[in-house]
């Protein structure tokens, strides 16, 4: 799905990524995970075209994704911060959005199971952290598209929209899809990914699945087994 | 492109502020015409507002926008669209949506007045050009101002410092100039000079346009000398979409290779 080779980039003396090589096979939940600043965010807006690298080639299925972008009809994103036009109504957004992707896509369902309806007709700008999160994730979740990535999905939900959210992400799995999740709670972390790929100081430290990770570290919870990583590497 | 460019404008159309800018014109309109009575005076004192208060408030609308829709255009960004016509539909919803503020909120009290009976119409209508030509150009300024700068309060203080160069301190430079090189020829310094600033560049073409030779200054009459009226009018046009083209394709340059 995902083929990222020898990725550099540099922002200003800052060397944020020092040759990434990761490789992401179609279907199932990936999460992506470091300590602040290992460059997270970063590969993930490379693999949007956002982050422009300075080396390295990048491939979706197969092609190569410099200086295109018709690439990303395939992949849905969730930004980590939420802010919208404020003159707009969430139903207008919602529209918009459908229209600036010409694509069809399934909001009814989503509105209901984040109970958005008495929404719809407020401004953007009046809506409290949660609820714009809510829409985000509406928004990256109604079309269908085969790579979904997900950056801090979790913030600002309320423990309904979460389990919601674990529900809607796990349909997702099962219908085949490719998922990209970033989070720093490591308990959803351990419940939602088959594999977990440890970016450290811009390269890939570790990439496999959590009782693989935790023999390698020999220990018997995935929170100590993260931060043994870290405290072996001085992070 | 077209798409970004109706939302911005939708968007842009909505809020406060381009019904303070619209009633604003309103306002000013219809005192100008009730106190002065008379239509190429109330031309010339629009004239002398416009210059100085529409690349104003392109360059801050233009710089506001930006900056306020950040996270707006990252989303755009991770959607299946070219930058560059993100970049070049927002710009151009703000500056459109400017110019139709300035255009209703003139236009309104003009025609209401008798514009259409009297001979000024095209005075009138070139008033409304240059207006237009400057929310063009000073938003696509500020539009690259705050592409270079990813700091807010920086890109405001380039942006209104630009505002500042062009508007009052190069007369300041150009007038010095030439008082200090008096006794050189300077009309092609000066036609030079003209050239290289819009707001100068929009008096002179209104100036030689309503032909009053006293108003025009040094510039202007040389303009008037050496291309004549026609010709001088033609030239400043050129100069202007000149003026328009080069921050527009740099926008469209740069947004092309910037990381966010």
């Amino acid at each position: 799905m995902i083929k990222i080779e020898n990725l550099h980039k540099r922002f200003g003396k800052n060397q944020v990524l020092k040759g990434v090589d990761l490789d992401i096979s179609e279907g199932g939940i990936f999460a992506i995970l470091g300590p602040n600043g290992s460059g997270k965010t970063t590969l993930i807006k490379c693999i949007l075209g956002m982050v422009i690298p300075d080396k390295g080639e990048m491939l979706i299925e197969s092609k190569s994704i410099r200086k295109s972008w018709k690439y990303r009809q395939q992949i849905d994103y969730l930004p980590q911060i939420a802010n919208f036009p404020p003159n707009l109504t969430v139903s207008e957004l919602i529209r918009m959005i459908k229209d600036l992707r010409n694509k069809p896509a399934e909001e009814e369902l989503l509105i209901k199971s984040f109970q958005l309806e008495p929404f719809l007709d407020k401004k953007l700008s009046s809506l409290s952290g949660g609820t714009k999160q809510k829409v985000n994730l509406l928004l990256t979740l109604m079309f269908d598209s085969p790579l979904i990535i997900l950056d801090e999905p979790t913030s600002g939900l309320d423990p309904i929209a979460l389990l919601h959210l674990k529900e809607l992400i796990q349909k997702e799995k099962t219908n085949g899809k490719t998922i990209l999740v970033t989070s720093h709670i490591m308990s959803f972390v351990e419940e939602m990914a088959d594999e977990i790929v440890f970016l450290l100081e811009g390269k890939v430290y570790f990439k496999g699945d959590i009782s693989t990770l935790k023999e390698k570290t020999q220990k018997e919870s995935f929170e100590l087994a993260i931060a043994n990583v870290l405290k072996e590497n001085n992070a | 492109m077209l798409k970004i460019l109706k939302y911005s404008f939708y968007d842009l159309i909505r809020s406060r502020w381009s019904y303070v800018y619209l009633l604003f014109y309103l306002l000013l309109g219809f005192v100008l015409l009730f106190l002065n009575n008379d239509l190429s005076k109330a031309v010339i004192t629009l004239m002398n507002v416009i210059i100085i208060l529409v690349p104003l408030i392109g360059t801050i609308f233009g710089v506001m926008y930006y900056y306020n829709s950040k996270e707006f255009t990252e989303l755009l960004l991770a959607q299946p669209i070219k930058r560059s016509s993100i970049f070049i539909g927002q710009y151009l919803g703000v500056a459109l949506s400017l110019s139709m503020s300035l255009i209703i909120g003139l236009g309104l009290p003009f025609v209401f007045y008798g514009l259409f009976q009297s001979n000024t119409i095209w005075e009138f209508s070139l008033l409304l050009i240059t207006g237009t030509f400057l929310t063009l150009i000073f938003t696509a300024l500020a539009f690259n101002i705050a592409l270079y700068n990813q700091n807010k309060i920086k890109g405001f203080s380039y942006a209104i410092l630009l505002w500042l160069f062009l508007a009052v301190i190069y007369d300041g430079l150009f007038l010095m100039s030439l008082i200090i090189f008096e006794s050189y020829p300077l009309d092609k310094f000066s036609i030079g000079a003209t050239l290289f600033n819009p707001i100068d560049l929009s008096r002179i073409l209104i100036l030689l346009k309503l032909d009053i030779s006293a108003l025009m200054g040094y510039t202007g009459a040389v303009f008037q000398k050496f291309f004549g009226t026609n010709q001088g009018v033609v030239l400043a046009i050129v100069a202007l979409l000149i003026w328009v083209f080069l921050p527009t394709y740099n926008i469209h340059r740069k947004s092309k290779k910037k990381d966010f």
